[in-house]
């Protein structure tokens, strides 16, 4: 029962701010501030969410989205995590490949996407290349400062217990990392969802939410480009939930929030 | 008030015994400073620790005490100089040497349980006997009901007494304490300082411990070595001979506190003279 009541306490103020959004949608379209062309009513938009999504069309969409997703960010996480330790490791490594990592985190991904398509043609796996590329930079810079930031007093304690070599990385380094790593791998896929929405949006032709979303543009359906957005939208905001509720749990462990 | 002996009893010399536990020859250690100099920070230090003693380094902060710990506990290098350890020259932490610093610096992901474990399971004690010895040291500092509470849930006497049963879980021969109460209140304190004597008394460890409290040191040790301020030089060494349990009452220990206080003071004075620029110590 509390449980219920603190999880309405903690989101009716997005609600509160939803609904606002949606009252000013509502207003405009109702007046006809804006002519329904631009912009359908959320009545509209809703009908026809509800109608893609009965008919599958719209999962199967995120679905093929969420799986390129789901690799490209595996593939950025081990790749990221791999070189975030060796420069955590290595200050010479930090200082060469670091600095190229640190120009490829500030270059906007999308702008791989021309190279990707020659490399691999216009299909899925250009896509996926954009969205690695999108997310490693982010969660190897973040994996060091994780890796750097772990306080000395910890590691001055577990070598003076016996921890040593990898060891002392085991048992000491990694786990006390553990939270900073976390926090790169949320913004980390978050990199990689924007990288991947742009690239399926260039790239037309496949199944996913940005090639649905193109293809909508395309027919000037104003409805199922905004219908879309939503899904979009909301995937962002159970994903997003979905670390932040990680996040928590591993920082409560570790008493660093209040409650 | 009783006149004051002309030379202070409590003052003898410290013994040379050829089978000293620790050995400190003739350390010397200096860091570069923000200047882009060198300041040194010890000058010469030399002396024993024999097997089952427990000596106090006491000083004015920053006369290196904790650079003395560090070298003890092989986590720093002297620059000239040696440590025996046993007779055998010390380079690297291990796990016969245990040590104790003002942050207790439990790791936060482990229970209290897994964090007094933390050293046998590097040494490779198998599950069993790690679960046992770790429950029985946390029974000996009173934490038994906390065993698979999480550090961020203890009190600050409470951490640090984990702290103290995860430093001696490995059995080490030697304890290297750094302040370790200075950041506990006046009652957690107390209760540690007990707790630390009556583990000292049942284990037979050796044990240096680095203060800047003189009542501390005086309660506590069979030897106070007193250091100079920086460069730290060891001054005196005071042979506390009063019979535990002590009492700040008793007139011996008394007495001890107030010799050393005076020649603290005095050392004191000279840091804030240096702080404060006074002419007269620019050398």
């Amino acid at each position: 029962m509390s449980r219920v009541r603190r999880a309405i306490q903690r989101i009716w103020p997005s609600l509160v701010a939803a609904g606002v959004v949606l009252a000013v949608w509502w207003v405009l379209s109702a007046t006809g501030a804006v002519s329904a062309r631009n912009l359908p009513s959320p009545a509209t938009v809703a009908h026809k969410l509800a109608h893609r999504t009965a008919s599958g069309k719209f999962p199967n969409a995120a679905l093929h989205s969420l799986i390129r997703l789901a690799f490209g960010i595996a593939v950025a996480a081990a790749l990221g995590t791999v070189l975030g330790v060796a420069m955590a490791a290595s200050s010479f490594f930090r200082r060469s490949a670091g600095s190229l990592v640190a120009g490829l985190q500030a270059m906007p991904p999308i702008a791989w996407l021309p190279l990707a398509a020659l490399w691999f043609g216009f299909n899925e796996r250009a896509v996926v290349f954009v969205t690695i590329l999108g997310a490693f930079p982010a969660i190897a810079l973040a994996t060091t400062a994780a890796a750097r930031q772990v306080s000395p007093i910890l590691v001055r304690a577990g070598r003076t217990l016996g921890a040593r070599g990898w060891g002392l990385y085991r048992h000491v380094v990694i786990p006390a990392a553990i939270p900073g790593y976390l926090q790169g791998l949320r913004q980390g896929w978050v990199f990689a969802w924007r990288s991947l929405l742009a690239a399926e949006i260039i790239i037309r032709g496949g199944i996913g939410l940005g090639h649905a979303l193109s293809k909508a543009g395309g027919h000037f359906d104003v409805a199922s480009v905004l219908a879309l957005m939503v899904v979009v939208f909301l995937v962002g905001i159970v994903i997003d939930v979905a670390f932040a509720a990680l996040d928590r749990r591993v920082r409560a462990r570790r008493g660093l929030v209040g409650g | 008030m009783t006149p004051e002996p002309a030379r202070p009893l409590s003052v003898v010399p410290a013994p040379r015994s050829d089978r000293a536990k620790l050995s400190v020859r003739g350390v010397a250690k200096a860091f570069p400073n923000v200047r882009g100099g060198v300041s040194t920070a010890l000058e010469d230090i030399t002396f024993d620790v024999a097997p089952g003693e427990f000596i106090c380094l006491l000083g004015p902060s920053g006369c290196g005490k904790s650079t003395v710990l560090n070298v003890l506990a092989g986590l720093e290098a002297p620059d000239r100089g040696e440590v025996l350890l046993d007779g055998h020259p010390v380079d690297g932490p291990g796990p016969d040497r245990a040590l104790l610093f003002q942050d207790p610096a439990l790791f936060p992901w482990m229970s209290v349980h897994a964090n007094v474990e933390f050293a046998l399971r590097m040494i490779g004690v198998p599950a069993e006997e790690r679960r046992d010895r770790a429950t029985e040291w946390l029974a000996k500092v009173h934490l038994s009901r906390f065993a698979e509470a999480q550090p961020h849930e203890l009190s600050g006497g409470m951490k640090q007494r984990a702290a103290l049963a995860r430093a001696l879980a490995s059995r080490p021969s030697v304890l290297l304490a750094d302040e370790p109460f200075g950041a506990l209140d006046a009652q957690a304190r107390e209760i540690l300082q007990q707790e630390v004597q009556r583990v000292w008394a049942e284990t037979g460890i050796t044990l240096v411990f680095v203060t800047h409290n003189v009542r501390e040191a005086t309660l506590l040790a069979d030897r106070v070595l007193l250091m100079s301020a920086s460069p730290g030089t060891l001054l005196e060494e005071y042979r506390i001979v009063a019979p535990r349990p002590r009492r700040l009452e008793d007139a011996l220990v008394a007495r001890v506190v107030t010799d050393i206080h005076e020649q603290l003071d005095e050392e004191v004075r000279k840091v804030v003279a240096r702080e404060t620029g006074d002419p007269t110590d620019l050398a």
